[in-house]
């Protein structure tokens, strides 16, 4: 079963999504759709930390007796990401399309490498743990709203 | 598993690869020097020179490249760290930054104590760096990302073996027959199976990535790169096995078949992106690709084609496919490894805010890597039809092609200077 990857892959990539679309926006001079784009990318991204850090993390951690391992270095890294999401945040406030795209790149790059670790090597050890509820926590996970 | 991941933020500090990044553009440099003086390389692939030029070119520039990259990528993409990295890296960089000088001397020479010098300098670095690397591929929890390295870093260590084979048999230590089928499987597993399987594995994971583009099909992530291995094997049997020699051709086409499918199915990823910036790293991926289909276009029309013509269309082949495709796609990559690695490591070491540092696009700006880009197609440009071309327009043309490539190297060069010097500069440190 691979239930867990599947539905947080499948967030990683909606994601994504919205964070190309923001960054075509800004490339275009349209702020408008920028920070409509940008607010929604925003959001589905703290989301899904907070899937995982409340429903996830805490699952895996008691599941497997490990809470120093995997889950604590994603943990750091979603503050880092949340830092640069901040910077984006204000070069946007002031329309500052240089420092947007190299924040943005940048960002892209340390949230791919995060979505890479957790794609390959954290959800399939999840989907082996906590295989008997997967499909109870996709649900309380799905159940989350911004 | 659970213990393979418990390390998996170890990356190697930033000195690691970077050195590697740093002295590659240098071989390159090099390389055009010598081709100026010495022309020779535009006749037959076989004088001494051109044997240099290839060496300096594969182990100089793309394989301390890769294995610069390899160091850095595999604890992110296999959850496992390397081993003893430190040592490791700079075994292997000592290793290729001695061994390559010495055995292209050895080739320009005709003298086979640099030769076998350099090999064995060469070994002493790659085997360490290679049984290090095959520690986390073996207890990786990620074994799909991991079969083509895998399959890679095997070719690397058996085109090693050919080479020692070789290098003892021009140092007369041993006899060998067959020279020309040996140094053709050489390159073959050289070329196919270290550097084409990797890129293709690198591929699998950063095109996606890069620019959001769709993942590969399944069908294709599933066999390709096995296809590409049964092809090394035939052609491999095919020398050997004189009852077999008919395999050969099949297995030239099956590499050149599941090439031209790699190429055309990741322009296609890339012409569906999500990210619609210009990007020069992307840039360099689709020349480089188009450069591949030219490669594998040409290489099984080589079995065919009139004597008198061998010689120029194998020179043009090879600076196509390590010129054109090979250094297209790991520099292009070098604009996003260092300056994210850069960026990276500096805000790691400092704790610094994220506006208070230089970002990514500002450690190494668009228009100085566009620069390097451009340089390095109209290089190519020159470069590519010279073996073709009478005497004396291919002396001049290919004058100017290496003066273009030494240009592109050295703006490459001061480009991965520029981060370095900034993350320096915010207060960074190398160890």
């Amino acid at each position: 079963m691979h239930d867990i990857s599947d539905y947080l892959t499948a967030d990683h990539h909606h994601c994504d999504d919205l964070f190309a679309e923001a960054e075509n926006a800004v490339a275009n001079d349209d702020w408008q759709t920028a920070m409509t784009q940008f607010k929604a990318f925003e959001a589905a991204t703290l989301l899904h930390f907070t899937r995982e850090e409340n429903i996830l993390f805490p699952a895996f951690e008691e599941r497997t007796g490990i809470s120093h391992g995997p889950t604590a270095v994603m943990r750091s890294e979603h503050v880092e990401i949340r830092e640069t999401l901040q910077g984006m945040t204000d070069a946007l406030a002031s329309r500052n399309a240089d420092v947007y795209l190299g924040l943005a790149e940048t960002l892209l790059m340390l949230l791919r490498q995060h979505n890479t670790k957790e794609e390959q090597i954290l959800y399939p050890m999840a989907d082996q743990a906590l295989a008997d509820n997967a499909g109870v926590m996709v649900l309380e996970m799905e159940a989350l709203t911004a | 598993m659970a213990e393979s991941g418990l390390s998996y933020d170890q990356g190697p500090p930033f000195g690691a690869p970077l050195r590697y990044f740093l002295v590659a553009p240098l071989f390159i440099l090099l390389a055009a020097g010598l081709g100026t003086l010495l022309p020779d390389w535009l006749t037959t692939r076989w004088s001494p020179i051109s044997l240099a030029l290839t060496h300096l070119v594969t182990l100089g520039y793309l394989a301390m490249v890769m294995l610069g990259a390899l160091l850095q990528m595999l604890p992110v993409v296999l959850g496992t760290p390397v081993p003893a990295v430190r040592l490791v890296g700079w075994l292997g960089l000592l290793g290729l930054s001695i061994g390559t000088p010495s055995l292209a001397l050895g080739f320009l020479l005709g003298e086979p104590l640099w030769l076998y010098a350099g090999i064995w300098i060469l070994a002493a670095g790659l085997i360490p760096f290679s049984i290090a690397i095959s520690v986390s591929l073996i207890k990786t929890a990620a074994p799909l990302v991991a079969w083509p390295i895998r399959q890679a870093a095997l070719a690397l260590v058996i085109t090693l073996l050919l080479g020692i084979l070789l290098a003892g048999a021009f140092a007369s230590l041993w006899p060998v027959s067959a020279i020309t089928e040996l140094t053709a499987l050489h390159a073959a597993w050289g070329l196919i199976g270290w550097v084409l399987i990797l890129i293709i594995g690198v591929a699998y994971q950063v095109v996606p990535m890069l620019q959001i583009t769709r993942p590969y099909p399944r069908w294709l992530t599933h066999g390709l790169t096995w296809i590409l291995f049964l092809g090394l094997l035939l052609i491999s049997v095919a020398t050997q096995v004189e009852s077999m020699a008919s395999f050969g051709l099949l297995g030239t086409l099956l590499l050149s078949a599941s090439s031209i499918v790699f190429a055309s199915v990741t322009l296609r990823l890339q012409a569906g992106r999500r990210r619609k910036l210009p990007d020069t790293t992307l840039n360099f991926w689709r020349f480089g690709l188009a450069s591949l289909i030219f490669s594998a276009l040409v290489f099984p029309v080589l079995h065919w084609l009139p004597e008198d013509w061998t010689d120029a269309a194998e020179i043009s082949l090879g600076i196509a496919f390590l010129l054109g495709f090979v250094a297209s796609v790991v520099g292009g990559m070098l604009y996003k490894i260092v300056p994210f690695l850069a960026w990276f490591h500096l805000k790691t070491q400092t704790h610094a805010k994220v506006g208070s540092i230089p970002n990514m696009k500002q450690m190494i700006p668009d228009n100085l890597a566009r620069i390097h880009f451009r340089l390095h197609l109209a290089s190519l440009a020159l470069l590519l039809p010279t073996p073709l071309l009478p005497t004396p327009i291919n002396r001049y043309a290919s004058i100017a092609g290496l003066l273009l490539l030494a240009a592109s190297a050295i703006r490459q060069w001061l480009n991965l200077l520029q981060a370095k010097h900034l993350f320096l500069k915010h207060g960074g440190y190398l160890d």
